[in-house]
This record gives C-alpha cells, sequence and structure tokens, in this order.
C-alpha cells in the first residue's frame, strides 16, 4: 500500500477535529516544507531521507506563498499545528521574530556536524540570536545545449566565460541560427530578481545595494539590454529553465540548479553545465541556503529537534544530494556513484565555488517582510530599462529612492559584496 | 427556444423541416466549426498528456497520435493522496451545490416576486461577493477558520465555495422566477392552495431544470477553485488543489496529464446532467 | 400583497445574508481596513503605493479592454450558438453537451489548452510551418508581441466562459412562451424583427443577469492571463496577486481588491440602469 500518509493525514484531521490534540502530538511531528515539493522528491524526502528518526515524521509541503500565509495565520490564531519547517532563508526571513523560536539550544547540538560559521550566522537572520539551522545548498549556474558550444567564441572557455563573450555566443547563435537562444527565468515565479542580486550587480559593480545607480551599473544595464536583444523574447514567460533548454527553444540558459536539473538527468549527453559568467568586478554568484527551523510554539518540539538533528548528520546530507540535487552545508565529500545529471551540476558548483575571481555574494538579510519589495527594485529597474526602454539614469535614480526608503524603513545593514555600514545600508 | 426556432422562411408550422438544404448545409457547417473551437483544444491537451515526455518538445507537431504512453497518465493515477484528494473534491462540491441552492434560490425568489425595503442593499451584497476578488480575503480567513476548528476540512472548503457559488444561485434562480409568471402562482391562490402549496406544485416543477442548471455551477465552481481550496487546507486538498501543487513544478507532459485529468470530470458531470440540460430545452420545444 | 406579506422575503433572504454575513462581510471589513492602515492609524499610502506602480495603468488598461472586447463576443456568440442549435433537427442534445464543455474546465486546464496551441513549438505553429507561412517556431506570447498575446487571451476566454453566457440565455430562452412569436410570424415579421422585437426584449432580465457575471468575473481575470502571458499582460487581480505572495506587501494587495470592488460594483450600477426590467416588460 501506498497510502500510509494519506491515511495518517486523515487519521490526524480527524484527531485534529475532535480536539484531541495531545494524543497525535505524542506520536507525530509535522514537518512542512517549501523545499523537495515535486512529488518525486518528496517521496524521496519521505522514503528515504526521514528514515531512522525515532518516531512518525509527516512531511507536507507547499508553496511559498501558501506556506507564508499558513504560518501568520497560526500565529495570529494562536493555534500552531507545525513542529519544524523547512525553506529558503529568504523565506523564512519574514517570520522572525513573529512565527518562529529562537533555537540557541541546537547550535550546540548540531556543533560536531561541521556546518561553517559564516553559514550558521546567516542563520540568524541578522538577529542575535539563532533562527533556522542550515539545511541544504544550491546555487545557480548556466546550462548549454552542445549544439550551441560550436558558435563559442575564439578563445572562450565555458569554465570562465565573461559577460562579453556570452553576448558574443549569444549572438553567433542567432546570427547562425536565426533564433535568438539565450534565455533567462524572466517568467512571474522566475527567479531573475537573483540574477540581479547575486550575479548581475556583483560582476558589474562589486556591490548590490551601495552601487545601485554608479557609473558601472549604468554600463552592466546597457550590456543588459544587449543580452536581450540576443535572447529568446519568451524569456519573461519562463520560470524553470528546463523546458525551453529541453524544447531547444532556448540553448544557453542561467538558472537555479533544482530549475534545470530535470534537463540534465534526463538528457545529460545534451548538455553542458558551467559558472556563471564574470563581469568588470569578478564572477558574481550568490549561494541559496535552506534552513530548518521551529515554529513558536510548536507541538512537538522534542520531535522537530530530532529532525533537526537527523536532517544535518553528513550521512543524510550526503544521501540528499545524491537522491534531491541540494548539496551538502556540512563538509563531506560527495560520493563518486552520483546520477550522471547530478554529477554535471556538482561539477559546475564546485567550478563556480573555485573560481578565482569568484565573488560571493549573500543573501539579502535583515530586510524581513520587505525581501519581495527588495526583489521588485530590481525586476521593475529591469522592466523599465530593458523592456520598455526607459532612460538608464533616470530609472536608477527613481528606483534608488525606492531601494532608500526601503534600507532606512528596515534599517538593514550591508551585507556582501557590499561593504559594511553602520546602520540602515545607504546607496551611493 | 421557440423564438429563434421559428426563424425559418417560411410561414409554415412545420417549420424545421423545412430549411432548404444550402441553409441546412450552412447550419451544419456552423455548428461543426463551434463544435471544432470547443473540443480541438481539448483533443491537444489529450495528446500533450499521453504524448510522454518527448512528445511535447517536438516540433513541428503533428496533429495525429504518434508513439502513444500511458506511462505519465498512470503515474499520475498512482501518486498517494490522489484518491483523498478526489474523495475531498465531491464531498466540498457537494456540500457547495446543498448550501448554495439552500440559500440562494428562497433569496432569488424573494428578489423575484416580492419588492421589499432593503432589496437592493441585498441585491448589492450578493453582488460585492462576486466582485472582491477571493484570494485577498484568504489571509482573515484561514485565521478564523483555525480558530473555530474548520481548517483543513472538506466542509470549511465548502462554505468558502458557498460565497462564490452563491450569487450565481441567487441570480439565476432570480432570473428564472422572474421568467415563471406570476399569474400561474395566483391562479393558483384563486383556488385555493397556501402559497407554499403553489410554490411546490406550479413553480417548482417549471423551475426544476434551471435549478439543475444552478446546481452545475455551483458543483463546477466547487470543483474547479483552486486559491481558496489551497490555502485553506494543508493535508485535506481538494483534487484540483491538490493537482495544482504537483503540477506547478512537473515536467510539462506530466502537466499536461494532470490537466486532462482535471477536465474529464467535468466532461463527464456536464454529461450526467445533460438530461436536465436538455429537459430545459423541452420545455421550450413543448 | 406587499403589505400583507411583508414579513416573507425577509425570511427567504435571512439565511444567506446571515451565512454571508460572517464569511463574507467580517473579512471583508478586514481587508477594507488593511487597505487603509499603515503602520499605525488610518493613511492612504498603500493607495498611494498602489497608484504609484509601473504596472498599475497598464493592468488599468489591460483590464478594460479585456472585457470591452471580451464580454460583447461572448454575449453575441452565446447567442448565435443558442439560435444555432435550435435549428437542428437531431442531436441537440449531444451538440448541447459539447458546447457547455468548456463550463466544467477549470481556468487552469484551459490556460493549460490554450498554451498548448499557441505556444513557440505549438499547434498553431506547427499548422502554419505546415502551411509554408512562417520558416520556424515563431512567438505569439512575448513581450515583443503584445497584440498576438492580447489576441491569444481573448481567444482562451471566449472558448472557456462562454459557455456560462450560453446556459443563462437558454435558461431565459426556454422560458419565453412560443405563442409570442408565432403571433408575430403570422403578423409576416421577419426572423430579424422578431428576434429584436419579441426575443431580445423578453430576454432582458436573463441577459442582464449573464452581463452582469460576465463583466464581473472579467475584471477578476486573471489565471488564464497569467498562464498565457506571464506578467507580460498585468491585469488588476493579477497585480493583486503579486503584491499578495510575491512581494508580500498585504496592505497594497488589499488596495487593489478594493479597487477592483468598486470598478464592479460601478459597472454593475450601469448595467441595472441600462437594462432595467419592468414589471410590465415581463411575459
Amino acid at each position: 500500500m501506498t497510502h500510509p500518509v494519506s491515511r495518517r493525514a486523515i487519521a490526524m484531521a480527524a484527531a485534529a477535529f475532535l480536539g484531541s490534540f495531545a494524543a497525535a502530538q505524542a506520536q507525530e511531528t509535522v514537518f512542512y516544507s517549501t523545499q523537495l515539493r515535486p512529488i518525486e522528491e518528496a517521496s524521496k524526502v519521505r522514503d528515504v531521507l526521514l528514515k531512522g528518526i525515532p518516531g512518525k515524521v509527516t512531511y507536507i509541503v507547499d508553496e511559498p506563498p501558501a506556506f507564508a500565509v499558513r504560518m501568520k495565520a497560526e500565529t495570529q490564531a494562536g493555534k500552531r499545528t507545525v513542529d519544524v519547517v523547512g525553506a529558503l532563508h529568504g523565506e523564512l526571513q519574514p517570520h522572525v521574530p513573529a512565527d518562529l523560536q529562537p533555537i540557541d539550544d541546537l547550535v550546540a547540538k548540531v556543533a560536531d556536524r561541521g556546518i561553517p560559521a559564516n553559514l550558521m550566522d546567516l542563520g540568524k537572520l541578522g538577529t542575535g540570536q539563532q533562527q533556522y539551522i542550515p539545511w541544504m545548498q544550491a546555487t545557480y549556474v548556466m546550462v548549454a545545449s552542445k549544439q550551441a558550444l560550436q558558435y563559442l567564441p575564439a578563445g572562450a572557455d565555458v569554465n570562465t566565460l565573461t559577460y562579453e563573450q556570452l553576448l558574443q555566443w549569444a549572438k553567433n547563435v542567432a546570427d547562425k541560427t536565426g533564433q535568438r537562444r539565450l534565455g533567462f527565468p524572466a517568467g512571474p515565479t522566475g527567479l531573475m530578481s537573483r540574477f540581479f542580486q547575486g550575479y548581475f550587480y556583483p560582476s558589474f559593480t562589486g556591490g548590490v545595494v551601495t552601487t545601485f545607480k554608479s557609473a558601472d551599473a549604468e554600463a552592466g544595464w546597457n550590456t543588459m539590454k544587449e543580452l536581450w536583444a540576443v535572447s529568446n523574447p519568451n524569456s519573461t514567460n519562463y520560470n524553470f529553465m528546463q523546458e525551453p533548454l529541453m524544447a531547444g527553444e532556448v540553448w544557453i540558459a542561467w538558472d537555479h540548479i533544482a530549475r534545470v536539473k530535470e534537463a540534465l538527468t534526463t538528457q545529460p549527453d545534451q548538455f553542458v553545465a558551467f559558472p556563471a559568467p564574470a563581469g568588470p568586478k569578478g564572477r558574481g554568484y550568490m549561494p541559496v541556503i535552506a534552513g530548518l527551523a521551529i515554529p513558536k510554539d510548536a507541538p512537538n518540539r522534542t520531535g522537530a529537534v530530532a529532525v533537526i538533528e537527523h536532517m544535518t548528520k553528513p550521512e543524510t546530507q550526503l544521501l540528499t544530494a545524491a537522491e534531491v540535487g541540494f548539496f551538502p552545508v556540512v563538509k563531506a565529500d560527495l560520493p563518486p556513484n552520483l546520477p550522471p545529471g547530478v554529477k554535471l551540476l556538482a561539477g559546475a558548483v564546485a567550478a563556480t565555488q573555485g573560481a578565482k575571481d569568484a565573488l560571493v555574494s549573500l543573501l539579502p538579510v535583515g530586510l524581513g517582510a520587505k525581501g519581495g519589495e527588495f526583489n521588485k527594485v530590481y525586476t521593475d529597474a529591469f522592466q523599465r530599462i530593458v523592456l520598455r526602454n526607459e532612460p538608464v539614469k533616470g530609472v536608477l535614480e527613481s528606483q534608488a529612492k525606492t531601494l532608500e526608503a526601503l534600507m532606512k524603513d528596515t534599517n538593514a545593514p550591508c551585507w556582501a559584496p557590499d561593504k559594511p555600514s553602520q546602520g540602515a545600508c545607504p546607496v551611493q | 427556444m421557440t423564438a429563434t426556432s421559428s426563424k425559418a422562411p417560411l410561414p409554415d408550422t412545420s417549420r424545421t423541416y423545412t430549411l432548404p438544404s444550402a441553409r441546412r448545409f450552412l447550419l451544419w457547417t456552423g455548428m461543426a466549426a463551434l463544435l471544432a473551437w470547443v473540443l480541438v483544444p481539448i483533443y491537444f491537451v489529450a495528446l500533450g498528456a499521453f504524448g510522454g515526455r518527448t512528445g511535447v518538445f517536438r516540433w513541428p507537431k503533428s496533429i495525429w497520435p504518434s508513439d502513444l504512453s500511458f506511462a505519465p497518465m498512470m503515474q499520475f493515477l498512482n501518486i498517494e493522496g490522489v484518491f483523498n484528494a478526489l474523495m475531498n473534491s465531491f464531498i466540498a462540491a457537494g456540500l457547495t451545490v446543498v448550501f448554495s441552492i439552500l440559500l440562494g434560490a428562497p433569496a432569488g425568489y424573494a428578489l423575484a416576486r416580492y419588492s421589499f425595503r432593503g432589496q437592493n442593499a441585498y441585491r448589492l451584497l450578493v453582488l460585492l461577493t462576486r466582485a472582491f476578488p477571493l484570494a485577498i480575503l484568504a489571509l482573515p480567513l484561514t485565521v478564523s477558520f483555525i480558530r473555530i476548528g474548520l481548517y483543513d476540512t472538506p466542509f470549511g472548503v465548502s462554505l468558502i465555495h458557498t460565497v462564490l457559488a452563491l450569487p450565481f444561485a441567487a441570480l439565476v434562480t432570480q432570473s428564472l422566477f422572474m421568467g415563471i409568471p406570476r399569474e400561474y402562482e395566483e391562479a393558483a391562490w384563486v383556488f385555493g392552495c397556501t402559497r407554499l402549496q403553489a410554490f411546490v406544485r406550479i413553480v417548482l416543477p417549471l423551475a426544476l431544470p434551471g435549478l439543475a442548471a444552478t446546481a452545475i455551477f455551483a458543483f463546477v465552481i466547487s470543483w474547479n477553485e483552486v486559491f481558496a481550496a489551497s490555502i485553506l487546507t494543508v493535508r485535506e486538498r481538494t483534487l484540483t488543489a491538490y493537482l495544482l501543487k504537483i503540477l506547478a513544478e512537473s515536467p510539462l507532459h506530466y502537466r499536461f496529464a494532470g490537466g486532462f485529468i482535471l477536465i474529464i470530470p467535468s466532461v463527464l458531470f456536464i454529461f450526467a446532467v445533460r438530461r436536465y440540460l436538455f429537459a430545459v430545452w423541452g420545455i421550450a420545444s413543448k | 400583497m406587499t403589505a400583507r406579506t411583508s414579513w416573507i422575503p425577509y425570511a427567504l433572504i435571512a439565511p444567506s445574508v446571515l451565512f454571508l454575513g460572517a464569511l463574507f462581510i467580517v473579512p471583508l471589513v478586514q481587508t477594507i481596513w488593511l487597505s487603509f492602515s499603515a503602520g499605525e492609524g488610518l493613511s492612504l499610502v498603500n493607495y498611494q503605493r498602489m497608484a504609484g506602480d509601473l504596472n498599475f495603468g497598464l493592468a488599468i488598461r489591460n483590464t478594460f479592454l479585456l472585457t470591452v472586447v471580451v464580454v460583447p463576443l461572448q454575449v453575441v456568440l452565446a447567442l448565435a450558438m443558442a439560435t444555432m442549435v435550435s435549428k437542428l433537427e437531431k442531436g441537440r442534445d449531444l451538440v448541447l453537451w459539447v458546447l457547455t464543455i468548456p463550463l466544467g474546465v477549470s481556468d487552469l486546464a484551459a490556460g493549460l489548452a490554450w498554451l498548448s496551441l499557441l505556444q513557440n513549438t505549438g499547434y498553431l505553429n506547427s499548422a502554419l510551418y505546415a502551411l509554408g507561412l512562417i520558416p520556424g517556431p515563431v512567438g505569439w506570447l512575448s513581450q515583443e508581441t503584445p497584440w498576438a498575446l492580447f489576441f491569444g487571451i481573448v481567444l482562451a476566454e471566449i472558448w472557456r466562459a462562454t459557455a456560462i453566457v450560453l446556459v443563462i440565455l437558454i435558461a431565459g430562452l426556454q422560458l419565453i412562451p412560443k405563442e409570442f412569436s408565432e403571433a408575430a410570424e403570422i403578423f409576416g415579421a421577419s426572423p430579424w424583427t422578431r428576434f429584436r422585437r419579441i426575443t431580445l426584449p423578453l430576454l432582458k432580465p436573463s441577459l442582464q443577469s449573464a452581463l452582469i457575471l460576465r463583466t464581473v468575473l472579467a475584471f477578476e481575470v486573471f489565471a488564464v492571463v497569467y498562464a498565457l502571458g506571464g506578467r507580460n499582460f498585468p491585469v488588476l487581480a493579477g497585480e493583486a496577486y503579486t503584491w499578495q505572495n510575491e512581494n508580500q506587501n498585504y496592505g497594497v494587495a488589499a488596495a487593489y481588491a478594493v479597487l477592483i470592488m468598486a470598478i464592479s460594483l460601478a459597472a454593475t450600477a450601469v448595467y441595472l440602469r441600462a437594462l432595467r426590467t419592468r414589471p410590465e416588460q415581463l411575459p
């Protein structure tokens, strides 16, 4: 029978309905996640990754918007049903301090896992206390169809690509095949804002907030306009690049590793994966961290702690990499028997991290619930400059005002690659 | 449909049989075009659903099925929880039908037959529900649902779906009752029927097909509603909400399989109640 | 009659009023309150942000454009369908069934169906390619082809939501006594005259319902637009959704929702005035 979870779910709901919470609490830990949602991955979590935890763990998933609504609603109603949550750094941020409890006691418990200190610090979400324990990491890579490789400009190597070369490459492809085949995930749920914050701005300006309207930024946006001219016009519809890649609509794409994985695992012989390009200030890249946190008033805190301890064990972490393609937060060598698609991704991630000109750009810190509006500053700039062809300088001036107000409002200090600031991060 | 069916050129009582062949040809061509207009997109979804992983990316596509594969469809149906979600959908939709008829039809009758103070205020209230995007109400609703224990139950979902379906029920039944001549009822009163008897014996039989149509609306609204259903449930998802969650991040051929699965029940349901739709017709052409 | 039975209509509407009060008015008031609050105290900050947004003007224009184009086309098409079906000698049952299928198809599935037709490697392009009209896949749904995108959305909306108009009109048509039309026929009225002078006026209540429902729903259009065009074609409900879920600013989302409600109510008021049904016009 493949229905144990649903039957358990019925029992749980019935129990909840009758008000007999205590009985359910004793047996069950509810693990609520925005990650590993697709059905195949979720069953791997249930059947493989969560094995070995004492007691029952119910793994349920939700999309980030539903997650946010539910977390808030449960707090407002004063009735918590979730014990442990797994979500991206940016998704957990809006829930501090209202919906999450500080978990400083767990820091000691996972101390022997070897989670790097800078990752643990991210888990404080800009507060003085630990809010989440790092769970898995990922980043963004470029993927290209092997058909595109013949059009690489002379002397270019995909692993040390620059934006200039990328532009030339995409131009060559467009000229020779008559189709614009560079692609970006600029659709409604695409991660284009992360491209600007973690790749484009650091590479061109060496900063994200402070350099928002600098001369370097203007130059960068002009390059972006040129890139767009050789990009597939459907890019504003793409949310996941794996589909246009598999359809052959796009030959060269940038996206989150989880969003190109399908293309690489189904046709590992058709594609190559490599680091994002470098600009004048370096090769900007953004590590993505998912964390495990405990909501306020979680009914089964013991169970939650057990889940966090289990998921951060090195062997579980390696299993996670092999089964679902998210990489460990602990120091552990990847096993050699990875599926070929995951191996391609792992190679690209390693090349990114090991690149000489690598410039780490961290996820925004301290923005709280304003993370969405922070993203909007960058995507609005893109809309106006690139899609609506408004003058670069004017747009940057007016968007900078919004950005500045946002920073003052949240009093968020600068984060890498911007230089640390006293008080709110200034826009220069 | 008398009015339009009598548009035939000759003042002849056996109207439809006298259509000249050229006109009949035109009629059938038009009809075929309309049928194709409705069916062709569904056919393409089915092709996508059974075309397998590579089928959806083929270029140029053939309009004929090739290398059919039932694998994605089977895999889809085997996903755990689909059956549970299906049952939830039926419960929620069934309750929505009951609630919206019970609440909506009396209101529609009141609006059609009486003029009373506050009538326009009531009309406004009913319209407000449709005029406001329900999705935005999700947050306050979720909070109160958790408090009263309706959260994550098909019953709770059906309450919200009733809010959505009620204006349809009230407005459609209003125009339905307005269309049934008041004189019929008044005649029944004259013959000694009470108001209730007159309603049950005279009005209800005439209104029944229309009420059936209202029930279909309510069912379909509930069946297809995604947003409220996915916000207000976690484990007891309705089928549409459950599929949405899975579909959002599945490869394209799975999405077509899911879309196809969503279309099938509605096609069947409308087929099942087509007798009522035809009965609507029957009254007109009697 | 009104005086003698004055309690009856109130008793009839009371259950639905109580129901809507609890499940709609309460959260609605909470939402309106939210749209006017920022930090502490009342303010128009949310409305200012809404009106100052880069997509605001576009969303208003697009929503109105879509409504003005789609709703009349749907009514005309539904009337045409009803007329044609009425002339069928056999197979009405089946035809009617097929024509009402889209009634049961969710926004989600409808968007998917039209995406399979209109996407780059979709069936439309395949057909055009086979006819030698285009050299390869052509994008119809991108930012750079706004009119093709608009046309695609119009088609999908007409496909999805004409059936509901059809059913409401049929429900209305079947209640028109056929004697009226037959009498007119005997006096030599042409089919068009009979349609215009008899059917159409008698159909007014149904037309009113159909128009109000379709228009109000058209102002909330979102899922199909989103499926076909993403954010290339901003509409009001889509902006509300984006502000709520992506930007996580519930205040501005609430402001959009209140705006949609205001527009819908205004449109409804217009219909109620324009298509007023006087008792003496009823059959």
